[in-house]
């Protein structure tokens, strides 16, 4: 069964945030109509991403897509799942036409561009909400629609949030840069923008009532940090950086293990006494809780620097599994700084079923990972690949739209759906 | 004032991060949510900072404060028999239960899922565990700190480090934790959804690995198309990233040529980027160094916010990185209404932050501060359960509440 199978959803927007809002209800089965365009062609069906930046595919925004150029990319494969990708032209007066129609009979749309240019085009809430009385309309943008001013420019990219959120300045170590991040906060925005879908959702089957809903994906960021804003309200001072540390928990850290051609680490992190007599006992020092510097809590908070020196004795004469496994006998929380090829080859993400390959006609068999939100009676599912452009074409203006194939084939022609 | 979610009733049987964000999310747009502590102790959280004049007190805790706003609260040890016979009771009032317990613990006690949905059949329970309820590791302990580390956030983290010998590092705060926490609501919400269609109620089962491995998209896919494994220690876009500036960071996002040459013009032109190599992603990469050099040299005498209005005007893809102290500062957050002021009866009034998303009809609001330990026992064992105030006593004699 699927819990979302009676929701229509429009997607307007490319990269991340949005269409991983999409995602994250696509695959509970929401229909999820995906409006793109090849004069506008989305930067991850051009980009092959990987953690250097990646190339990006000769493409001028405005001019059909040149002969022979693959569309299709293993990030937009993953973060389209289960859609139905649509192509038209909204730079048309005949596709905005065309987008209205679609508005009229859809539950939900998010929108991921500049705040105003949905309005410019007649697609603003206010024109959606003629079409659809109760329709849940979302814009998106790097720090919302309802801002004005020299800010009201922000560039959305996901680095840029992190930074203007104040994640960034809380990771990393006390005396280097700050954190950068590469890609993690667009995914988190998306998903907040799921649950801002799903609770204006709610409210609708309670009232019948649609609604608007401003989303700053900047404040997305400071969301994951809320409770880090209590230190400059009630003391008057910023937090810091502080690596691994805790407030009050040591050990808490990371160890080097037995390298195996890259380094390996493992956390250990201990909050009782009885975590710490367990663990001097499972790496045979069980004098050290006799050792006036880590006798108690606050000992050992004081002296963390000497107690992480000799632990680290102790672990790098061990593989991370193998310190995971005696540890964790003995009731030490202690799990390794899993690589992601220690992921994809761990027994236990594997009983779990975690993965998940999908094929592509293009790409052929992709590896995945499933939605992490486990519903027992409506898991999520992986139905279908990452759409392709213009893929569900015939079944929406067709199926849905009613128009005739001589019709689809002029708006093809004269390059509105395109 | 209305709520997108009134009426729905949440019971919270959590501590720390995860479990208590994951009913905020829905306490702050009009769910009911009762936590659950136990008697004397309390959350876990009580017992962390930030405390005003950093001295500390179960009542005066900052992050338990801030995470169970718009909360109430009653004490019960459910691990008695008298307790978890409470707790059934209880059920029935109840759409959604949102736990924390080790995988099983709620079963021994009768309280696991297949017990209380024969009581409530609607009853949706949502599981929030390291490593999920079932698999090889499902009685393993991790604490935050290994959980960020257990999903391959933490190897990648800080990318591009030079610190070749120092450990990889957590997310900050208590990042990691809220994504749980999101991931919960994600799942609690579709199911709440499925109730509101089909009367039927589901089990959760989030595991804190997965929940976070999820947004490592872009280090599983290098993984999966090319069998690369990031590491923080890869040089990440040699020529920019984080760049130092007068007084702190700056990060420049340069995937597209449209931020070179925007910011050519923001830096004024200067001669290097003449060179016939500056005007090319190959060549300009071969010059890294340089690039580089020339960058920190230009925003060492200027601060984040000169750099950053440049930016904005220009069109350039560059944002300072800001401390949270100078987010509270920001009068567009602030016109946004993304603060809030809450008046704690322990702390006065406090600044708070309220959501990113921002609705027309069903606005966030303030209910209520966050409740006292067991400030709402009376409330809810005699206005709601039955209990007169004599037989209260008797409980809290026992130590049950």
């Amino acid at each position: 069964m699927e819990a979302l199978a009676n929701v229509r959803y429009l997607e307007f927007g490319e990269m991340i945030v949005g269409p991983w809002a999409g995602l994250m209800l696509a695959l509970f089965g929401a229909e999820v109509i995906k409006i793109e365009s090849g004069f506008r062609l989305d930067m991850t069906r051009r980009a092959g991403v990987t953690a250097q930046g990646g190339r990006v595919a000769a493409y001028i925004p405005g001019q059909p897509i040149p002969e022979g150029m693959i569309t299709d990319t293993p990030v937009f494969n993953w973060v389209n799942l289960n859609k139905k990708g649509i192509t038209l032209n909204l730079g048309k007066p005949e596709g905005v036409e065309l987008a209205k129609r679609l508005i009229a009979i859809s539950d939900v749309m998010v929108e991921t561009y500049r705040p105003g240019v949905m309005d410019r085009l007649g697609l603003g809430y206010a024109d959606a909400a003629k079409l659809k009385p109760d329709i849940i309309y979302v814009s998106s943008s790097a720090v919302g629609y309802y801002s004005t001013g020299l800010e009201a420019k922000q560039l959305g990219y996901g680095p840029l949030f992190r930074a203007l959120g104040g994640l960034g300045y809380l990771t990393g170590y006390p005396d280097g840069p700050p954190g950068e991040g590469l890609g993690r906060d667009d995914v988190l925005d998306g998903t907040m923008i799921s649950i801002a879908v799903l609770m204006a959702l709610l409210y609708r089957q309670k009232t019948g009532c649609g609604q608007f809903i401003d989303f700053s994906a900047r404040e997305g960021i400071s969301f994951l940090i809320g409770d880090s804003f209590m230190e400059p309200v009630l003391n008057n001072r910023d937090p810091v950086r502080q690596a691994n540390r805790d407030e009050v928990m040591a050990p808490h850290n990371c160890y080097r293990c037995l390298d195996d051609g890259m380094d390996r680490w493992i956390s250990i992190a201990i909050g009782t006494e009885d975590e710490w007599s367990a663990f001097c006992e499972a790496i045979g020092s069980p004098e050290w809780t006799k050792d006036d510097r880590f006798r108690n809590g606050s000992g050992r908070w004081q002296n963390q620097e000497e107690l992480d020196r000799l632990i680290e004795a102790w672990t790098i004469n061990h593989s991370d599994r193998e310190a995971m496994e005696i540890l964790q006998r003995a009731g030490v929380a202690a799990v390794p700084s899993f690589s992601i090829d220690e992921l994809w080859s761990d027994p236990h993400l594997a009983e779990r079923g975690i993965f998940d390959v999908v094929d592509h006609p293009v790409l052929g068999a992709q590896p995945l990972i499933k939605s992490p939100c486990r519903l027992s009676v409506t898991p999520p599912n992986i139905v279908t690949h990452g759409t392709m452009l213009g893929e569900y074409n015939e079944w929406a203006y067709e199926e849905l739209l009613g128009l005739s194939r001589q019709e689809l084939s002029d708006l093809v022609e004269k390059g509105v759906i395109y | 004032m209305e709520t997108a979610l009134g009426g729905i009733r949440v019971l919270e049987l959590c501590s720390m991060v995860a479990g208590p964000f994951c009913t905020k999310v829905m306490a702050d747009m009009g769910a009911e949510v009762l936590k659950v502590e136990r008697p004397g102790i309390g959350d876990e959280a009580r017992r962390r900072g930030p405390f005003p004049g950093d001295s500390p007190h179960p009542e005066r805790s900052g992050l338990f404060l801030y995470l169970n706003t718009n909360k109430l609260g009653i004490t019960l040890d459910y691990t008695t028999a008298k307790g978890s016979g409470i707790l059934k009771e209880m059920v029935k009032g109840y759409d959604v239960i949102v736990e924390d317990n080790p995988p099983g613990a709620l079963t021994r006690l009768g309280l696991g899922y297949e017990q209380l949905s024969e009581l409530n059949p609607g009853l949706i329970m949502t599981s929030i565990t390291p490593f999920g309820q079932t698999g090889p590791y499902r009685d393993y302990k991790a604490y935050p700190l290994n959980s960020i580390h257990s999903s391959g956030e933490g190897y990648v983290t800080p990318s591009g480090t030079p610190f070749r010998d120092r450990p990889p590092v957590k997310l900050g705060g208590f990042a990691g934790e809220y994504e749980v926490g999101i991931y919960s609501a994600l799942g609690t919400l579709v199911a709440l959804y499925f109730t509101s269609c089909t009367g039927l109620g589901q089990h959760i089962d989030v595991s804190k690995q997965e929940a976070l491995t999820i947004s490592c998209l872009f280090d599983h896919l290098p993984y999966t198309m090319v069998g690369m494994t990031v590491s923080r220690l890869m040089p990440r876009i040699p020529e920019t990233g984080v760049v130092p500036c007068k007084d702190g960071h700056i990060m420049c996002v340069s995937l597209e040529q449209t931020f070179w040459q925007r910011i050519k013009r923001l830096m004024g032109e200067p001669e290097w980027t003449q060179s016939d190599w500056y005007q090319d992603q190959d060549s300009r990469r071969e010059h890294a160094p340089e690039v580089r050099r020339r960058l920190e040299e230009w925003a060492s005498t200027r601060t984040k916010k000169e750099l950053h209005e440049g930016a904005l005007k220009e069109g350039v893809a560059l944002s300072p990185f800001l401390t949270p102290w100078e987010i509270l500062q920001s009068e567009l957050l602030r016109s946004r209404g993304f603060f809030t002021e809450i008046e704690y009866p322990q702390l006065g009034k406090v600044t708070c932050i309220t959501a990113p998303y921002h609705f027309s009809r069903t606005s966030w609001r303030c209910e209520r501060a966050a409740p006292m330990l067991g400030e709402h026992n009376e409330d809810i064992y005699c206005g709601r359960l039955g209990y007169t105030r004599e037989e209260l006593a008797k409980l809290a004699e026992l130590e049950v509440v």
